[in-house]
């Protein structure tokens, strides 16, 4: 193990606790010091970017595989618990991801704020939630990844409950118990692993260890455990109801980073903790896995077609995505993780943008209701264009970032790793094509209606500001970057494959 | 023949005898001190559990200490945490009780001899290790805490509590003595450790069974375990406040000690004839506290019944600890011991803490109605930040506390392992879900709902303050490093063996 040393083992350290920092500042500023809140939450999350910056710089791409600065304390000594973290190929990208957004939100929000107000409240839970999501990506101790894991559920759910729509309070609770009630049995699986598995909660420990002392049957329960926790998180079908009520009521930053980061735990958990430590129990549970991702993809496309409110359309086609990804982790193939890892962050930026403009469609119209809406492309044209755009982007056009998400994703499952039934997921990849038809429809459709044709009488007179400035400096670089992406996939590819290709190993792959 | 006076090492009860010094202090100020300022007594008490707490930092120093009394009472590391803990405890129910206590025109020096009398019966509880020291000191925790249930002399609801947890107490305390009474008919002792090594070589195993169940049915009443838990939310209600706290942690978790003793220096071998019946009130009393928690919509009801979940949850390593008893897996017996005084010390904080948002919110609501609550986080927003610590403490939410206190406890439960375990871990697992939902719900309304037209913010009185400050201190301390109070597993591994 290489233990960082200098700035170096402080640097994860800093990018994950930054935000607490401008936190307990937030704290001492009075209230109505609006403009100096928002200026130091911005400084906070800019300077957490910066970390991550020199990160990206200082990382060394060749050695993807392993984990690089490193630090590892004790913490918990009675529990054999340590402050373990670490930075490989595969968190890396989604690490930048979560700051990079975290900066946009902040900027989006600068005048953007819900009711009822309180910039102060609301940028403290946003930096609360940023260590969580920073934390969850570097921890490399079950224990520590799971404290980051809840991490984030307090402060979403008030923002959710606070900020958010009519029906929120349902929908936040909803989501508080559903995540709450994976992550229980998760820590369970953890305290079994511990106990069978080397009495030890360190990941590349645990990845190492020899399970010997496991027995098949109790891997694969540990494994549903984990399963549960990190499926209902992402989420997988049946799993998924609580998302589009939370998306739906949450205010545009939470569903936001919702989409962007949040969703992504429970992936990242997949790939990080169940995969690699307990690879029997994956290839037994991998076809229930990618099964469950296929009716994902078509039951979230059907579930678009159904729905009246544009952002609730735009929840459910989370829910299809996501199971793009689940499919490409249930190969366990290289190939195909790596595309997960792709469309992790290629739907972290197009599904945010998407859940941007819903939200500056809502402030424009004061509805969401696609019904009611009508010619955005004549009265704000450069949103229009935006909207098409992402729409394009989300529904897989090659050269933008939504493709190599997707295109590999059903690729992958054509040649499934070793002891997986093939005729089975070639299966998988016909209904996952299907899919992206689906997926084409309703995004077009949904374009047409917000888009297309004149604004409806109701709106006719009223004056729809276009883009504004902070939008566009919050909406530009995630559109740059569905660009760069779609056109130097390698970018992404380069920095996952060591990663990927160590952890798939295992399966023979 | 002269009486046979037993050799005393004062300073080995010196915890106890500064206790007793502060009781008569107390009662005899209050029947000099002027009426206004019997307020005073309050200084005084504080003041003496604080002496006592010094002494016991001093014992801590101070190493090998003899066991007296023939072995009946031992004052080692273990017991001295406990005392230390009942005393802090103790501390924070005295600032809670204060202003109460002061402005409600209630017999003041009374109050807080009570109070007192109790905390001693709990420090002896800690070095019990016979049975009848065992029982005297539940009964001196017991008696006060009758009285103090019933302060208010004019409510009739106060009254009600009263009776109710004095009648119940009483049945219970019967029943568990007639166990004890069997149980030395079986073993000739009545010393744990000498019981322990006689229990092994019991054969009647059915008289056995009835004898430990018998005592142990005494102690499920004083920590309010399903199905004898039913005295606990009409009490809790009824009874004054910070009354209501300090029998919610302090009483309960004196019958917890009382319980740690008895199982695991006396009954621990014989764990065939205790593991099922202690499995079935740890799961009753997690599954029922918990959803008859949900449906209530009176704060100290619900915190009642949250009690009786908790009190479930703490039992789950002590089934355990039978669990593994019956596997021969020695290491959960040091777990699960540390994972019952992990429990009880976490709770404690949490549950005080919420305890005197509760009593501070009170002063502006004059009710417990949670409804009362409705937009809290406009009017006294920090006040509502700290509540919600607390609850989301309670509700097992990381970096808060609460989640070591579980996490210690699923550790037990996993630990000992098999499908007793597991299926004990799952349940717990779900119920400690089910509890987020009705703490999250007292979230909701303070920070959710609008606020009344016409609401002030709380005004918090700084002794109240003082204990919100403490116990907030060590949920999150604690929550986020938690090895501080990890040396309670040294602790656990010196008395398990």
């Amino acid at each position: 193990m290489h233990l960082a040393t200098g700035f170096d083992a402080w640097a994860l350290t800093l990018t994950t606790f930054t935000p607490l920092v401008g936190l307990a500042i937030l704290l001492l500023i009075p209230r109505a010091e609006e403009q100096l809140i928002k200026v130091v939450t911005l400084l906070t999350t800019l300077v957490t970017f910066g970390f991550v910056v020199y990160l990206m710089s200082a990382f060394d791409y060749d050695k993807s595989s392993q984990l690089q600065f490193q630090v590892k304390k004790n913490w918990i000594p009675a529990l054999n618990v340590h402050y373990h973290l670490g930075l490989d190929g595969i968190s890396l990208p989604l690490l930048a991801l979560s700051a990079f957004i975290v900066v946009l939100c902040v900027i989006y929000s600068w005048n953007h704020f819900p009711e009822p107000h309180n910039p102060k409240a609301f940028f403290a839970l946003l930096l609360l939630l940023e260590v969580g999501m920073n934390g969850t990506f570097v921890a490399q101790d079950l224990i520590l990844f799971f404290i980051f894991f809840e991490l984030v559920l307090l402060p979403m759910y008030f923002m959710i409950g606070v900020w958010g729509g009519p029906n929120r309070e349902y929908a936040s609770i909803k989501f508080f118990l559903f995540t709450l009630f994976g992550s229980a049995l998760m820590l369970l699986s953890f305290l079994a692993l511990y106990f069978k598995g080397g009495h030890t909660f360190d990941i590349p420990e645990l990845i190492a260890a020899n399970k010997h002392g496991m027995t098949h049957g109790v891997q694969l329960l540990i494994f549903g455990g984990m399963f549960l926790g990190f499926a209902i998180k992402v989420p997988m079908f049946p799993f998924h109801t609580w998302l589009p009520d939370a998306h739906t009521e949450a205010p545009t930053v939470g569903s936001v980073l919702l989409a962007a980061v949040m969703l992504k735990l429970g992936t990242y958990g997949f790939i990080r903790i169940a995969l690699p430590i307990l690879p029997k129990a994956a290839s037994s549970w991998a076809p229930w896995i990618g099964l469950l991702a296929v009716i994902g993809i078509i039951y979230g496309a059907l579930g678009c077609l159904a729905q009246s409110d544009m952002k609730r359309l735009i929840a459910f086609s989370s829910v299809a995505h996501m199971g793009y990804v689940m499919l490409a982790i249930s190969t366990l193939t290289a190939f195909g993780i790596n595309a997960a890892v792709f469309g992790m962050v290629a739907h972290g930026l197009i599904t945010g943008m998407l859940f941007f403009i819903a939200g500056s469609v809502q402030h424009g119209y004061g509805t969401r209701e696609m019904s009611r809406l009508g010619g955005l492309l004549t009265q704000a044209p450069k949103m229009g264009w935006i909207l098409g755009f992402c729409a394009m982007a989300s529904l897989g056009l090659p050269g933008l970032a939504g493709f190599w998400g997707e295109f590999p994703a059903i690729a992958s499952s054509f040649q499934p790793g070793a002891g997986l039934n093939e005729a089975l997921f070639r299966g998988f990849m016909v209904v996952a094509a299907i899919g992206t038809v689906f997926a084409a429809g309703y995004l077009l459709w949904m374009l047409q209606k917000v888009a297309f044709g004149r604004p409806k009488p109701e709106f006719a007179e009223s004056h729809v500001h276009d883009v504004a400035t902070a939008e566009w400096i919050a909406w530009l670089p995630m559109l740059v970057l569905i660009v760069v992406l779609g056109i130097f996939p390698n970018i992404m590819f380069h920095t996952t494959n060591g990663a990927v290709t160590a952890l798939t190993k295992v399966f023979g792959g | 023949m002269a009486a046979n006076t037993p050799h005393i090492d004062w300073l080995t009860i010196s915890p106890e005898v500064a206790l007793v010094a502060t009781i008569v202090v107390v009662l005899i100020a209050d029947l000099f001190l002027p009426r206004r300022d019997s307020w005073q007594t309050s200084r005084i008490a504080s003041i003496g559990v604080l002496v006592s707490l010094a002494f016991v930092a001093i014992l801590g120093v101070h190493s090998a200490l003899k066991p007296l009394f023939g072995g009946a009472y031992v004052v080692d590391d273990y017991a001295l945490a406990l005392k230390g803990f009942f005393l802090v405890a103790t501390y924070l129910t005295i600032l809670l009780s204060v202003d109460y206590i002061s402005e409600g025109d209630y017999y003041q020096g009374e109050f807080y001899f009570l109070l007192l009398c109790s905390v001693l019966g709990m420090t002896v509880m800690a070095s019990a290790r016979d049975l009848v020291t065992l029982f005297v000191a539940l009964e001196t925790i017991s008696i006060p805490t009758y009285i103090l249930a019933g302060w208010r002399k004019h409510d009739r609801r106060s009254n009600e509590a009263a009776i109710k947890y004095y009648l119940i107490g009483a049945i219970s305390s019967a029943v568990m003595l007639y166990g004890m009474s069997l149980i030395f008919g079986l073993t000739g002792s009545t010393l744990l450790p000498e019981i322990a090594h006689n229990l092994a070589h019991v054969h009647n195993s059915r008289l056995l069974v009835v004898a430990i169940f018998l005592s142990l049915i005494g102690f499920a009443f004083k920590v309010s375990a399903v199905p004898f838990h039913w005295w606990a939310p009409d009490t809790y209600e009824g009874a004054p406040t910070p009354v209501t706290a300090f029998l919610s942690v302090a009483s309960k978790a004196g019958g917890f000690v009382a319980l740690l003793n008895i199982v695991f220096f006396g009954f621990g071998v014989r764990a065939d004839a205790w593991v099922a019946p202690i499995w079935i009130i740890a799961v009753a009393s997690m599954v029922l506290g918990n959803l008859t928690a949900l449906r209530q919509t009176n704060m100290v009801r619900m915190l009642a019944y949250s009690s009786v979940a908790q009190g479930g949850f703490m039992l789950v390593p002590f089934a355990a600890y039978g669990i593994a008893q019956g596997n021969h897996n020695r290491a959960v017996a040091q777990t699960s011991f540390e994972a019952v005084i992990v429990y009880l010390l976490i709770y404690g904080a949490m549950n005080l803490g919420a305890f005197a948002c509760v009593i501070a919110i009170a002063r502006r609501t004059r009710s417990a109605d949670i409804e009362g609550y409705s937009g809290l986080f406009n009017t006294s927003p920090a006040l509502t930040v700290l509540m919600t610590m607390f609850l989301a403490s309670l509700a097992g939410i990381p970096p808060l506390a609460g989640w070591f206190a579980k996490f210690t406890m699923f550790r037990a439960a996993i630990e000992a392992g098999g499908w007793a375990g597991a299926s004990l871990a799952i349940i717990a697992g779900v119920m400690s879900v089910v509890a987020a939902f009705y703490y999250l719900n007292v979230v909701r309304t303070m920070w959710f709902r609008p606020a009344p037209a016409a609401a002030e913010p709380v005004k918090v009185p700084a002794a109240l303050a003082t204990s919100m400050a403490l116990c907030a201190g060590v949920v999150i301390v604690v929550g986020v490093y938690p090895q501080l109070i990890a040396h309670i597993g040294d602790l656990a591994s010196k008395v398990t063996g």
